[in-house]
């Protein structure tokens, strides 16, 4: 294939890459902004929904579809359900201390972890998607006969992925209408701002930091029901989530949602297109610089203004 | 007795004894104290920094790793023997930390956390990068010929078992020295309140950095020591695990204490040594334990017998 | 002799000026008392001369050198000490241990103890050195402070509201060890407390919206117009 129609790929790839990026990490910045604390269990919750989506998905049997939906439910309630139970037993007995919090989720992560090592095995296992049409795409060029069309071997993408982009945008919409547009919304957002105010006016501020970390955890296991059909599930698959969530949060500014979905493209996009160009390994030792240069040098993120 | 002579008679007796353990142990106990002991010293080195300077760093596998692949590459594809190869671990470890330390003191805090995190994994994909050379995820094996350390042939099990345990002492003793001394008691005030100390007229950037540097160096010789003594060097040592594991010693053990991180990693080791048995999933004991000892006993163990019955333990 | 002197020294945070175009100038081995409103600059002043603030423009001189560009630490190292508005001791380290840190900067081995029993003697808190200082009284860490502050033996001894919470014998013992001190070394008091103020100090400067108001004798500054009208009221 020529360089043009394969960047035409590594974009579109690219884009089911930052749709469910943008998913696990406004997530993570849900947490970070709201709680001021970094939970490093997120890539396990995103796990978490991928290996319930498994399970769903198998025993319900039947079209493809009844399972997947079934999961699309279930599985963000039970990791949410799950991190409720977490933040209520653990973070809230610390008081949300930010560096106890990071050793506690560490705690938290291989405890998941080596759990569902334990039931689910370490077998990869696929859950099947709910439609998966190829479709391929044409490419045009100037040749001889001037201006033609032609579908290039190897250019298509699938039904199903266009599906993972647009349901993503709605979801991420769905986050910010949340937010902006509803009660519970403006209690978080109160919390957000100050949480010492938020509790002398009397907001149940340990309901809101539980149904955040809650919310926070099942949008990452959504986004790995949405990622399943396409990866398998498997109990290791949290660790690179977690990495590219971390930079995705760290460079569009902690706890800025905007911010965090505008990062989740840039990173998702040239996350595609640079692995044309340099081998996986290099890219992520580039990107985990990055985001210890951007940390040290511009602690607001690259698209973030600094606050006084 | 004064405090000084308890102090050393206690830390003193701990080394005598781990000295005699030697001729009474069996054989696969021997072994596994001398693996104990030099991660005993990764963690007494990770101590100095997160216990005694409060400063809790999540990158420390990148210091180990530096010492043992400073060490192992030069024997490995240089030629070099046991002496220089050791020492180009430590000079290896002290400069990383020194450039780390460079930069992520320009942070604090969860920052701190997370830059060193990033720039420990971005060490660990360095080495999966040139896989041509340190054979990645798989290491490589330091043959028994290169392990010949003056005549000493580090591989058989009572020359390493003495080799770890002068490690080690040399290490205990360092830091039972360095927290008494005047540096030492300035970290401790950092720990407890920086800016005060500065405006007393230290330059607390200067100190950290050299409580990093210390630090460091301390977890890339045993890096080092524990590549050529076991004779083998994976770039699993570099990963975050190996970061985690002397946090989750030194906690279990007692952060600020000096005798925290032995007691930490022998009580680890052995739990992890034991649930094995049971389950491979053994990672999990170490998620519990840091869970449970967040929540109950923040102090550790060394840290409670400290607040409950010695308060002259240093 | 001019101890210290600042001259156009301005700090301005985002659009608010807090500090504007200070020229302020201190001989040696006067006890000076700095006053004002709250909100008036103070902290933010004094926070430029000793260095944990980099002033927006003007520049301080210590000794007759320009340490305008110096750290804070640097500035403590040619014979500064601060002590702290709000009480700032080690509180999980001994009594004795806090002032030993402050000591140790300037002394080795031996000679820190010895200044370190001398410097709590002075602010007479003899009784338990081993003892936590959080687990010390309010108005005993704020004398802890200050023994810290003296176990410095700063040449520029800056006292940031140091009878802030204190009992009226507390403060009278304050009032008692600042004369003690006239002399040995040089004073730079924020204070509240008006009797203080009146009592001990050789000149008093006012700070009114970040400017000197006025400077003078405490006579002549309790019978300034202007100061009576932003400050004192009606007195």
């Amino acid at each position: 294939m020529e360089l043009g129609p394969y960047i035409l790929l590594a974009s579109l790839e690219g884009s089911v890459t930052a749709a469910v990026l943008a998913l696990t990490a406004v997530g993570l910045s849900l947490v970070f902004g709201v709680m001021r604390v970094v939970n490093i269990a997120h890539g396990e919750f995103f796990m978490l929904g991928a290996v319930i989506a498994w399970y769903v998905a198998h025993a319900m049997g039947g079209h493809p579809a009844i399972g997947f939906v079934a999961a699309l439910v279930l599985a963000p309630l039970l990791v949410g359900a799950i991190a409720v139970a977490a933040d209520m037993t653990i973070l809230k007995r610390i008081d949300y201390d930010p560096e106890r919090t990071i050793v506690a989720t560490i705690g938290l992560l291989y405890i998941i972890q080596q759990l569902t090592l334990m039931t689910y095995g370490p077998e990869a296992r696929p859950v099947e998607a709910p439609f998966n049409q190829r479709i391929a795409l044409p490419w045009f060029e100037w040749g001889e006969k001037g201006f033609e069309f032609y579908f290039p071997w190897g250019l298509s993408t699938t039904t199903y992925k266009l599906a993972v982009i647009g349901a993503a945008a709605v979801v991420l919409c769905g986050v910010w209408a949340m937010m902006t547009r509803t009660r519970i919304g403006l209690l978080m957002r109160a919390t957000q701002a100050d949480r010492d105010m938020a509790l002398a006016f009397g907001i149940p501020v340990e309901r809101v930091y539980a149904l955040v970390f809650g919310i926070g955890a099942g949008l990452a296991a959504l986004a790995a029901v949405l990622i399943v059909p396409i990866q398998q599930a498997h109990y290791l698959m949290g660790a690179d989530p977690l990495l590219l969530s971390f930079i995705v949060v760290i460079i569009g500014g902690l706890g800025s949602l905007p911010g965090t979905v505008l990062a989740a493209v840039f990173i998702g996009l040239s996350d595609g297109i640079i692995s044309v160009f340099f081998s996986p390994t290099l890219a992520k030792i580039l990107a985990t610089l990055l985001v210890g240069l951007v940390l040290v040098f511009r602690p607001q993120g690259l698209f973030g203004t600094r606050t006084a | 007795m004064s405090e000084t002579q308890r102090i050393l008679i206690l830390h003193g007796g701990l080394l005598v004894l781990l000295f005699v353990l030697q001729f009474v142990l069996p054989a696969y106990h021997h072994g596994n104290l001398a693996r104990i002991m030099v991660l005993a010293t990764y963690a007494v080195g990770y101590n100095i920094l997160f216990g005694y300077t409060g400063l809790l760093s999540l990158g420390h596998a990148l210091f180990f790793a530096a010492g043992m692949y400073g060490m192992g590459l030069t024997i490995q594809h240089a030629g070099f023997t046991p002496a220089p190869a050791l020492l180009v671990g430590l000079v290896a470890g002290a400069l990383v930390s020194g450039a780390l330390a460079l930069l992520a003191l320009r942070t604090a805090g969860v920052a701190f956390m997370i830059v060193t995190l990033m720039f420990a994994q971005a060490g660990y994909l360095t080495i999966l990068y040139f896989g041509e050379y340190t054979r990645g995820d798989e290491g490589f094996v330091i043959q028994q010929a290169q392990r010949v350390l003056w005549g000493i042939d580090l591989s058989d099990p009572t020359n390493r078992y003495f080799a770890a345990w002068g490690l080690f002492g040399i290490c205990l003793l360092i830091s039972l020295w360095l927290v008494r001394a005047p540096f030492g008691r300035t970290l401790v005030a950092i720990r407890e309140n920086e800016e005060r100390v500065r405006m007393l007229g230290y330059d607390t950037f200067a100190h950290k950095l050299t409580a990093m540097v210390i630090s460091g160096t301390i977890a890339a010789a045993a890096g080092a020591f524990y590549g050529l003594l076991f004779g083998y060097a994976g770039a699993s040592f570099a990963s975050v695990q190996y970061s985690i594991f002397p946090l989750l010693w030194v906690l279990l053990g007692g952060a600020g204490t000096v005798l925290g991180p032995f007691v930490g990693t022998l009580f680890m080791f052995y739990l992890i040594d034991l649930s094995s048995g049971i389950t491979t999933a053994y990672m999990l004991i170490a998620g519990v334990v840091l869970v449970a000892l967040t929540l109950f006993a923040p102090q550790g163990l060394t840290g409670e017998l400290r607040r409950r019955v010695w308060r002259w333990l240093p | 002799m001019t101890l210290l002197s600042t001259r156009g020294l301005s700090k301005s945070f985002g659009g608010l000026h807090a500090v504007t175009n200070v020229d302020f100038d201190l001989p040696k081995g006067e006890i000076r008392a700095l006053i004002g409103p709250n909100g008036a600059g103070k902290t933010t002043l004094v926070g430029m001369i000793c260095g944990r603030i980099a002033p927006t423009s003007g520049t301080v001189s210590f000794d007759g050198v320009d340490i305008t560009a110096l750290p804070a630490h640097k500035r403590i190292m040619l014979g500064m000490a601060y002590t702290f508005q709000i009480t700032s001791v080690f509180p999980r380290l001994p009594v004795a241990e806090n002032v030993a840190l402050a000591a140790r900067r300037r002394l080795h081995g031996q000679e820190v103890d010895a200044a370190v029993s001398e410097a709590l003697d002075r602010v007479g808190l003899t009784e338990a050195p081993d003892e936590e200082a959080g687990n010390l009284s309010y108005g005993h860490q704020r004398l802890l402070e200050i023994a810290m502050g003296l176990a410095q033996r700063p040449r520029l001894l800056i006292l940031d509201e140091p009878t802030q919470g204190l009992s009226e014998g507390e403060i009278d013992g304050f009032k008692a060890l600042i004369r003690d001190l006239a002399g040995e070394t040089t004073i730079l008091l924020i204070e509240h407390n008006m009797k203080v103020v009146m009592e001990t100090a050789d000149r008093v400067t006012v700070l009114n919206f970040g400017e000197v108001l006025a400077e003078g004798t405490p006579q002549e500054i309790h019978e300034n117009d202007a100061v009576q009208a932003a400050y004192l009221g009606t007195g």
